[in-house]
């Protein structure tokens, strides 16, 4: 092997790893919030990339259908939940965020939906469709069961994941999609050329650690979510809303998701079902932090891309194999090593 | 008479099928310290816990006048309800600030602020500490910082559980002067003890609480007479 690929493979493995690193946080704060591995983390990536796609061909998406559906289904289910409790306020306000938002949505896309509309539209556009579905999936699905235990509530993850995986077939197709970058900057740096897709990767993943860094660092949101995952009871009796930060934890995590798939739509075919594999790799790399390390998780999410990389180069057809063992030696030293994660309060 | 703060009639409480609490009732008044003593498993904190509604409970339940019965957690804090559990319940991970900060979650953050103050002025050793994280704190100081907590939210009736547990003599005396301010100040009080003594001292008025019912309640200052026989018979020494 001669230090051109050498550098070929280091730099595959970056851009891999810096994806599975999003999604990786995203299951540490999934978890860490609300206690659910979240397994459909993966089909946020499918549905960011395949409707970022169809959105860059001129194509309306009918993940807008799907988006209206949820946006109806959690609207229902709060105001009957809420129904003793209701106020004028709180109607509308649930009315404007789970019908007019993704109305408006629906329109905003049939009005700028064009084949030559810019990518960085686009790009926006997906994220209006996909990041909405988070949170009205949280509410849908894992709210009611909001005191469950972590074996209940991975159960009803496992269910989501098949569902969404079967809604993704049904809405886009059995045929794989890739769409083009969001720019077209390159460079070549020596002999290691650097195209307009992977500038995109390191400039976006950087962007949005330093913006998830300030937000739990800085903000009082942010705060909170750190305090519902280190003392739910403490977080109730200070009057953050449990659901609420469940909510933002899936809105970051379907957030975290849609730009995963749209970054890697240049060089990857989406299918339908594609999700699940990347979302698993983040999610080896989430074990190493013990669901619940962000550094480590980043860490190991950049591992897990250079060894990938170089897996499918000296054995491309055992390359998942590889990966997904790196696993076995983890669990094992966390099960000897380390304390049991407390079962609820 | 005015309507009292906060309460309760034919309250019970049960974890499943097993009643903790049968059927109590209580007031309590504006600017007022009511505590509800008695021993270890009669249901104080059960009692404490359902008024803030981490648990469920059947009967009627009044602050400030509104049926709260349905209401959350978060919204009663919104409403001046607030609680300090028996096990404190701080976010361990983070600096005694941002517990603080957190406190006052639903607050303007004008009110946020000026409460700040007001915590560190009562309790200039969280001031101190206030890049420490609260997981490092020793017990009397993890106590103020609950408190501290508490008064973020400027609650109107603060609800304390056991505040003087495995805290040096010392430090439960400037805890109790801290609550006496306190009603000085405007807050009501809702004090559950098993140091009935030190409790009686500070309260103004007194339920006693055995096996999920109220056996006694009366004026603080005639029960410490009782007391002291209840004392014997339920066998805590001070
Ligand atoms: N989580 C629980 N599940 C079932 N029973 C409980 C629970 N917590 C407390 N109890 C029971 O309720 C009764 C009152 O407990 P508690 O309110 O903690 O008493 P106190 O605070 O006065 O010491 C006790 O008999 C106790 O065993
Ligand atoms: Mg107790």
């Amino acid at each position: 092997m001669d230090g051109l690929i050498l550098l070929f493979l280091l730099q595959d493995g970056l851009t891999n790893g810096a994806i599975y690193a999003l999604l990786g946080f995203a299951l540490v704060l999934v978890f860490a919030v609300t206690r659910i591995i979240f397994i459909p983390q993966g089909e946020f990536v499918a549905y960011g990339g395949l409707t970022f796609a169809l959105l860059s061909i001129g194509k309306i998406p009918s993940t807008i259908w799907l988006l209206l559906v949820f946006g109806i289904a959690s609207c229902v289910i709060q105001l009957w939940r809420t129904r003793y409790l209701l106020t004028l306020r709180s109607f509308i306000r649930e009315i404007a965020g789970g019908i007019a938002l993704p109305l408006a949505v629906f329109f905003l896309i049939r009005m700028l939906a064009r084949p030559d509309q810019s990518a960085w539209l686009n790009f926006l556009l997906t994220l209006a469709i996909v990041v909405p579905m988070g949170p009205y999936l949280y509410r849908i699905a894992f709210q009611p069961l909001a005191n469950a235990s972590v074996l209940t509530l991975l159960i009803a993850a496992v269910g989501v994941h098949l569902s969404m995986v079967g809604l993704g077939l049904v809405f886009f197709g059995p045929e794989g999609l890739r769409a083009p970058t969001l720019t077209d900057i390159s460079f070549t740096l020596g002999k290691l050329p650097f195209t307009g897709q992977t500038i995109a990767v390191y400039a976006v993943t950087l962007a949005l650690t330093g913006g998830l860094y300030l937000f739990f660092d800085r903000t009082l949101r942010g705060k909170a979510l750190r305090a519902t995952a280190a003392n739910r009871l403490g977080a109730r009796l200070v009057g953050i809303s449990v659901a609420g930060s469940g909510q933002i934890a899936f809105a970051l995590s379907s957030f975290l998701g849609a730009i995963s798939g749209i970054l890697i739509m240049p060089v990857t075919t989406v299918y339908y079902d594609t999700g699940f594999l990347i979302g698993l790799k983040g999610f080896v790399a989430a074990i190493f932090g013990a669901l619940a390390s962000y550094p480590i998780t980043a860490v190991a999410a950049i591992a897990v891309g250079i060894i990938e990389a170089f897996a499918s180069f000296h054995a491309s057809s055992y390359k998942e194999v590889i990966v997904f063992m790196l696993i076995v030696p983890v669990l094992l030293w966390r099960s000897l090593y380390a304390p049991q994660i407390e079962e609820d309060e | 008479m005015s309507t009292p703060l906060l309460s309760i009639a034919d309250y019970s409480i049960a974890y499943g099928t097993v009643e903790a609490v049968h059927d109590i009732a209580l007031n309590i008044g504006d600017s007022e310290i009511v505590t509800v003593i008695g021993a270890n498993g009669a249901g104080k904190s059960t009692l404490l816990n359902a008024l803030m509604g981490v648990l469920p409970a059947a009967g009627q339940v009044r602050f400030a006048g509104d049926d709260i019965a349905r209401l959350e957690v978060e919204q009663r804090v919104e409403l001046g309800m607030c609680l300090v559990p028996e096990k404190r319940e701080l976010f361990a991970s983070m600096t005694v600030e941002d517990n603080l900060l957190l406190g006052g979650y639903r607050v303007s953050a004008d009110r946020r602020r000026r409460g700040m103050d007001d915590v560190f002025r009562r309790f200039p050793r969280l001031n101190e500490r206030r890049r420490q994280l609260a997981g490092t704190l020793s017990g009397g100081e993890r106590q103020m910082l609950a408190m501290g907590r508490a008064l973020m939210s400027s609650p109107r009736l603060l609800m304390l559980d056991e505040p003087s547990l495995g805290l040096a003599p010392k430090i439960v005396a400037e805890i109790f002067r801290i609550i006496t301010e306190l009603r000085d100040s405007g807050v009501s009080i809702l004090l559950v003890e098993q140091n009935a003594r030190a409790a009686l001292r500070i309260a103004d008025r007194a339920y006693m609480m055995e096996l999920g019912l109220f056996t006694l309640e009366g004026r603080a200052g005639d029960l410490i007479g009782d007391a002291r026989i209840a004392e014997s018979y339920l066998g805590i020494s001070e």
